[in-house]
């Protein structure tokens, strides 16, 4: 049994100095945040995105990452998505009293990582310890702050008659890999998180190619979700093939068996693209030139028929309505 | 109304089978069925537990009805 | 699996779709199918919007999670209210509305333990790992599901479990088909039966279907191919004038079905009446516990009843469920009653007749 978190450590007190020098500045430390002020001081050189999400995620390990990496991908994809190159990260933990020291130090680590792997520096941060039972382990909350490269920035809004829509990659990994590891609902698949940033690949895209007009993150809620988000933002109808959208065999049966559908499950490292379709092949060659987008392919197009609704193509040749996500997606037997 | 999946039976230990599609794996319970199935075997998966053996051959025998009825090429 | 592919296979799912095309010249086809799974992979599949309009295609009560009754869902919830009950259940209870619009999710927000199960014996661990609470099991489905739970509490009863109950709210398919066939504005020409009910139960219990009724039927898996087959067979019967119960599952449903599994089934449980939300009692259609098993019953272990509810007003899932009314001609759907708010069984699953159509149907203009 290894070392655990006390209140005293959140106290502010030397208990929470020793605390942060020991696990957040050795992680995380850069000169920004050596400094140690009560704020971070930077310059910004023009227009800034501006992201936050907080990282609630259970179990808080899994195959392809954990909480910490996930705080760091999630807000930095987010930045990105609006086309801009992150820079900065704040962070604030909520900790349970009690917490494994050994797992919040794997953790920060793996944040430090993360956050020079996606090239952002942590330049604020906050740490509270709550009496065990107020929070579960560990909470994370991220701002993400990236300067804005492309006017005007890809938006929801954007979508138009004419567009493509692209996906980087195969869907539902994340959120499969994440219930395959909840208590109640053991099965074993072969299967982890893509977790990562892909502001790299977003600045290749927008320098890359003269426009795009979307471009969002997947996350919970899904593909169908997203692309419901877009539809109705852009007033626009989109008609997706369902052929053409790629899941992995082992997300595929893994749905089947706990009567999901994988279009609804979480991403955490994939993108999806509109852009006119003229632009589609070289989006296309810029993304499968990049590991995070090996499996990009266009996935559908946007129309004008059906404004806000998103229409799904079968393998049949038929089509049904793709909907938004309602609550919750729980394992079912009818 | 009611989900079920085929499944291939990877091992057996007593009531309790690992079986697997997709490469997800998973422990059932054997208790429903009368006849054993063999290790290799696809078993029909509902609540955790096998309802039925596949049968290959009747499957094969569905499909063969509507081949020779309705003249489809179907296998 | 590979000599299975063929049965998601776009080319010869078409070539079905021509003869049924063929066998439809000149006449109609209502056809009901009476399992949410059917309901789900007809409209995922596209099926249902590539069927010729003389092709009508209606749900019915294939749920045996939306018809779950106000009652029963009250009296779960009493029970939930309890320091020290824990209950396991099927994912798909966690969002069925009570009387007041309580449901196991609004419990859980509450305090009340609830554990998600995949399997009714996953749920025999919550009782083993907490010997000091009472472990309610809330035993839904319909004969595929029933032998299940019927399975964990007879192995709840050989390793001296004394915390671990179940309520039983089992629904059987047959009876309730009797009873939507004994109402004369049914006006239904084929049945698709249920395939994985059809597994546990045979062929037996539907004959009066074609004898009775005069209805061709058909067991049906769930693959396209499976599922335009069985419309094939419906209209080809329809068409000769000739009804008969015939099974296109063979792979895995059984003519006998599976005998083991009922033999478990009725060592647990003996028939009784039950009660369906939006139509009523059903004589003969549910499950309560045999006496040899009367101390696995939550209702008597832990003095609960079931109290009366008032009728959801102003619903119509009772004639929804009878192919009366399709889904979308109901005034509450989409207004009153939508996924996220829904008032009947219809709406209330997933895989519900309404949701369904709510959820998939690209054209929601009413009339059509």
């Amino acid at each position: 049994m290894g070392k655990k978190l006390l209140l005293d450590q959140g106290s502010g007190g030397l208990a929470s100095h020793r605390l942060v020098a020991d696990v957040f500045v050795r992680h995380l430390g850069n000169p920004i945040l050596a400094r140690m002020d009560d704020a971070a001081l930077i310059r910004p050189k023009g227009p800034l995105a501006v992201s936050t999400d907080s990282f609630t995620v259970d179990p808080i390990f899994f195959p392809g990452g954990d909480i910490g990496s996930l705080a760091v991908h999630g807000t930095v994809n987010d930045v990105a998505m609006l086309g801009a190159r992150p820079l900065y990260l704040t962070c604030g933990f909520i900790l349970e009293e009690g917490f494994e020291l050994d797992d919040l130090d794997r953790i920060v680590a793996s944040m430090g990582q993360a956050a020079r792997k996606a090239k952002v520096k942590v330049i604020a941060g906050d740490t509270k310890v709550v009496p065990r039972g107020a929070a579960d382990k560990i909470f994370i909350n991220t701002t993400g702050i990236g300067e804005i490269v492309v006017s005007p920035a890809p938006s929801g809004h954007r979508a138009r008659p004419g567009d493509v829509v692209i996906v980087s990659g195969s869907l539902g990994d994340h959120g499969l890999t994440v219930l395959s590891h909840r208590q109640g609902l053991s099965f074993e698949a072969p299967v982890q998180s893509d977790c990562a940033s892909l502001n790299h690949l977003t600045l290749k895209l927008v320098k890359g190619l003269p426009v795009v007009h979307v471009l969002r993150d997947p996350t919970r809620g899904g593909l169908a979700t997203t692309i419901n988000e877009i539809a109705q933002q852009s007033n626009v109808g989109v008609v997706l093939e369902e052929q053409a959208i790629p899941v992995k065999p082992v997300v595929a049966s893994g749905c089947e068996i706990l009567g999901l559908d994988p279009l609804y499950l979480a991403n955490e490292g994939k993108i999806i693209c509109v852009l006119p379709e003229k632009h589609a092949a070289k989006a296309i060659s810029i993304m499968r030139r990049d590991p995070l987008g090996r499996d990009a392919r266009v996935i559908g197009r946007i129309v004008s028929d059906n404004p806000g609704k998103v229409v799904l193509r079968t393998g049949l040749g038929g089509h049904r309505l793709l909907g938004m996500l309602e609550g919750e997606q729980l394992p079912r037997i009818c | 109304m009611c989900l079920a999946v085929p499944m291939e039976v990877k091992h057996i230990d007593g009531d309790v089978a690992d079986v697997e599609i997709g490469g997800v794996r998973k422990q059932i319970r054997l208790d429903l069925i009368a006849d054993r199935p063999q290790v290799g075997e696809y078993v029909i998966i509902h609540a955790g537990f096998a309802i039925r053996t596949l049968n290959k051959e009747e499957a094969m025998e569905t499909i063969k009805i509507f081949q020779e009825g309705w003249n489809l090429e179907l296998i | 699996m590979s000599s299975f592919d063929s049965l998601r296979d776009p080319d010869k799912c078409k070539a079905v779709l021509k003869l049924i095309e063929e066998a439809m010249q000149g006449q109609t086809l209502r056809f009901m199918e009476v399992c949410g799974t059917h309901t789900v992979a007809l409209f995922r599949s596209g099926v249902h919007s590539l069927l010729p309009k003389s092709v009508v295609h209606l749900t019915g009560p294939g749920c045996p999670v939306c018809v779950t009754h106000d009652s029963e869902v009250a009296a779960y919830l009493e029970l939930a209210k309890r320091d020290d009950v824990i209950i396991a259940t099927f994912g798909d209870l966690m969002r069925v509305p009570g009387p007041g619009g309580g449901s196991l999710k609004k419990a859980q927000a509450e305090g009340a333990r609830i554990e998600v199960v995949y399997s009714p014996f996953d749920a025999l661990a919550v009782a083993k790992n907490n010997p000091g609470d009472k472990i309610v099991f809330l035993g839904i489905g319909f004969e595929t599901t029933a032998p299940t739970v019927a399975a964990t509490v007879r192995l709840a009863k050989e390793q001296g479990l004394s915390n671990f109950f179940v309520m039983p709210f089992h629904k059987l398919v047959p009876p309730a088909l009797d009873a939507l066939l004994s109402d004369p504005a049914m006006a239904i020409e084929g049945f698709m039966l249920p395939g994985h009910v059809s597994a546990i139960i045979g062929l037996e219990p539907y004959r009066p279907l074609a004898e009775k009724y005069g209805i061709p039927a058909v067991v049906a898996g769930f693959e396209p191919l499976d599922l335009l087959q069985a419309i094939l067979l419906m209209a080809e019967m329809k068409r000769q004038g000739k009804p008969r119960v015939i099974n296109n599952y063979k792979r895995v449903v059984a003519d006998e079905g599976n005998p083991k599994a009922r033999a478990i089934l009725y060592e647990v449980y003996k028939p009784g009446d039950a009660l369906w939300r939006g139509i009523g009692t059903i004589p003969g259609s549910g499950l309560v516990m045999s006496d040899a098993y009367k101390p696995f019953d939550a209702f008597d272990a832990l003095g609960v009843e079931l109290k009366e509810c008032k009728p959801l007003p102003g619903c119509r899932c009772g004639e929804v469920l009878k192919g009366i009314m399709p889904p979308n001609q109901c005034p509450l759907f989409a207004k009153a009653c939508t996924p996220a708010t829904p008032i009947g069984p219809c709406m209330v699953s997933t895989e519900g007749s309404c949701a369904a159509y709510h959820k998939y149907q690209l054209d929601l203009s009413p009339g059509k």
